[in-house]
């Protein structure tokens, strides 16, 4: 007997299983058809755009498309010792085109990166090189200035040769590859980025952490209270949440400030000489002051609604088989407490670590975080390729934290309100 | 939260600790809200309390920082009210037709790789706004989109769908799919069917999720401040500029009025929710 045989068919002839399946597939199409557009949009308009500051923060083709000929003809030197004429006669060549386009000062300042003094060397060659005569090239550059003679330059140049470089990413963590070729910290002095992801994680860390202290006891007193009085206090949580960042950062300028409230009520209360008062805004007590208030909610409201969901009996139980209130609660009521507590401070710790208007208003110098180095590149310096591997190595640690979080408590339970 | 009879003193101490705590905090969250509105009515150009003001005399009081706030001439409040309601207003409108369109798809049984697509599609969430402002950014500007109206408002349906998203798919994970089916049965159009039984019974959630993408795009400053131009400035904008330079009482009246909208953003959002819990037959 053949299995065809016991096949069930529809009204169609069709057998049923193929039938289920077309149907499945349809529904499949239909599911796919309308998540279709959003799925398009953003992968247009946002996923493509990140993966276009990877490239930008990778590309390093200007100093290539500007050097043409000379890549070419340095293909064939070592580096050892000082390059061939037909080096010479090259970089010649298209450093005459550069200066007739006016575009040697993009050259000059690439290169002073590379090589610090190369600026004036380029400088001028670029004076001298009208007057120059055609054949031996290489007497007559290095006639206009010793430092020609000096290989260092030409390796240099030689440096910046590829299309690609991973530099920008070196610098974001303060080091830089030196003229052998080896990856070497910048001088102390210089050292500025590396401070500001050490304080933005220690901001976002400690941020997290009041959060976390100041939102546990009142997310227990909302979950235990009961609803008409929770409902009024919980006003007092959702109105800042709804209320704009810019307008709660204003009032804690309003605070803070040398002659705000603050300053008013430790006078008042003699903690401080009037004379004598503190500075808390624009340094690291204003960015935490402010950030801790503003991101509360963010740990409130998953700390809330799952204790909510913790049975009052449970501790009562606890009690009753003779444990103490604090081990009850330590042993009951907090372990049952830590998916929100992962929630909230995952929520917390990824939003305060790319903070940038807060920090950048009341946060002064020593508030600053690595968001607000992004903007700067951004808006003031102009390096965007800069800008963008900084901001793809913020983005592959926040990633990262929400990869960990994932495997240990899953993202399933992050609930908004 | 009275505290039985039979509680040991030391216990009925740090009761009172943990409640004296919970004051504090609340404290910290809602005070500082409440010292911008009655600067903004300070007769003096300074953002202190005046003596006259401590001493609640009415000529301490003046509304003159609301009339500048309207008629003033350097600040153009006007215009960036204007714009940020225009952009706020259609920002949410496509977040929250892509957003529930994606829900509708997401919540299918029959969706494939869903927690691939949940992933892209609340990413703009979870990346933090400066690295969306810079990637939107250059996608505008490639695109010639940067300084326009066009380009804002797209940019935040990027940052308000996920949303849109997250509360819809909540609504529809206790949405009962046989009624849609039993409405299909009895001969009605699926356009017929969604508009008259599953999109009354989602609304809540749409609404709240657009609640959500409306005070986004409303309270939005990283990303406009890559994207905008002269002509587009925002309210945002216009307060960071202002918060920069110097902190002038107009300002302070502009967030007088800014609470006064997310009280009432609040007062919707909590309705809704409520609505929403009661259809649901969630009884808490």
């Amino acid at each position: 007997m053949s299995s065809d045989t016991r096949k069930i068919l529809t009204t169609d002839g069709i057998p049923l299983e193929e039938s289920l399946k077309q149907a499945e597939k349809k529904n499949k199409i239909k599911a796919f058809l309308l998540v279709a557009p959003l799925l398009l949009f953003l992968i247009i308009t946002y996923m493509i755009p990140i993966g276009d500051m990877f490239s930008r923060s990778i590309d390093d083709k200007m100093v290539t498309n500007m050097l043409p000929k000379t890549y070419k003809a340095m293909e064939k030197w070592d580096g050892k010792e000082l390059p061939p004429e037909e080096v010479f006669e090259a970089f010649y060549l298209d450093y005459k085109i550069l200066v007739k386009n006016k575009t040697a000062g993009k050259l000059q300042t690439q290169l002073n990166y590379e090589k610090n003094g190369f600026k004036s060397v380029l400088k001028k060659l670029a004076r001298k090189q009208k007057k120059f005569e055609e054949g031996n090239y290489k007497e007559q550059i290095m006639k206009v200035h010793k430092r020609w003679r000096n290989v260092e330059y030409w390796r240099a140049i030689k440096r910046r040769a590829p299309s690609y470089t991973y530099s920008k990413y070196l610098k974001g963590v303060d080091m830089y590859s030196n003229e052998d070729g080896k990856i070497v910290q910048v001088s102390e002095d210089r050292r500025i980025h590396r401070i500001l992801w050490i304080r933005t994680v220690e901001v976002a860390f400690f941020v997290t952490l009041f959060c976390f202290l100041m939102a546990y006891p009142i997310a227990h007193l909302l979950a235990t209270l009961p609803m008409k009085y929770s409902n009024l206090l919980m006003i007092c949580v959702l109105l800042p949440f709804w209320t704009s960042l810019l307008v709660r950062t204003a009032s804690w300028m309003i605070l803070l400030q040398q002659q705000g409230i603050v300053n008013d009520f430790f006078v008042w209360t003699g903690l401080v000489a009037d004379d004598n008062r503190p500075e808390m805004m624009y340094n690291k007590t204003g960015t935490y002051v402010a950030m801790t208030q503003i991101l509360l909610p963010f740990m409130v409201l998953p700390l809330y609604s799952v204790m909510k969901t913790i049975s009052p009996s449970l501790m009562r139980a606890g009690k009753s088989l003779g444990a103490t209130p604090a081990v009850a609660f330590f042993k009951v009521y907090f372990p049952l407490t830590i998916p929100g507590i992962g929630a909230g401070c995952l929520l917390v710790f990824i939003l305060a670590i790319g903070y940038y208007i807060t920090p950048a208003l009341v946060g002064g110098a020593s508030g600053t975080l690595i968001s607000n180095q992004i903007a700067y590149h951004m808006k003031s310096t102009l390096d965007w390729s800069f800008a963008s591997a900084m901001g793809l190595m913020l983005l592959t640690g926040v990633l990262a934290i929400y990869w960990i979080y994932n495997k240990l408590v899953g993202v399933d339970n992050i609930k908004l309100g | 939260m009275a505290l039985p009879k039979y509680t040991e003193p030391h216990y009925r101490i740090w009761h009172y600790f943990y409640l004296l705590i919970c004051g504090c905090v609340f404290f910290f969250l809602i005070a500082p809200l409440f010292v911008i509105f009655p600067l903004s009515f300070n007769a003096e150009e300074f953002l202190v309390f005046s003596d006259g003001m401590k001493r609640l005399d009415p000529d301490a009081f003046s509304m003159r920082w609301y009339k500048d706030m309207i008629y003033g001439t350097k600040n153009p409040w006007g215009l960036a009210a204007r714009n940020s309601f225009i952009i706020a207003i259609f920002a949410t409108l496509g977040s929250i037709i892509l957003g529930t369109l994606a829900a509708l798809g997401l919540s299918s049984r029959h969706m494939p790789y869903k927690g691939l697509i949940m992933a892209i599609l609340i990413s703009p969430m979870i990346v933090p706004l400066i690295i969306s402002g810079v990637a939107i950014f250059f996608f505008m500007a490639k695109v010639g989109l940067a300084a326009t109206h066009l380009g804002i408002i797209l940019a935040h349906i990027i940052l308000g769908t996920p949303f849109v998203v997250i509360t819809v798919t909540a609504t529809l994970s206790g949405f009962d799919h046989s009624i849609t089916r039993a409405a299909s049965s009895l001969g009605s159009s699926p356009y017929n069917t969604f508009m008259k039984i599953t999109l009354p019974l989602i609304l809540p959630g749409v609404i709240s999720g657009g609640l959500f993408a409306f005070v986004t795009s409303f309270d939005e400053v990283v990303v406009v401040l890559f994207l905008a131009g002269l002509d587009n400035t925002t309210i945002p904008i216009q307060m960071w500029t202002g918060l920069r330079e110097q902190l002038s009482p107009t300002i302070l009246a502009v967030a007088t009025c800014l609470i006064i909208l997310s009280v009432l953003i609040l007062l919707t959002a909590e309705l809704l929710r409520r609505r929403s819990e009661r259809l649901r037959g969630i009884n808490r």
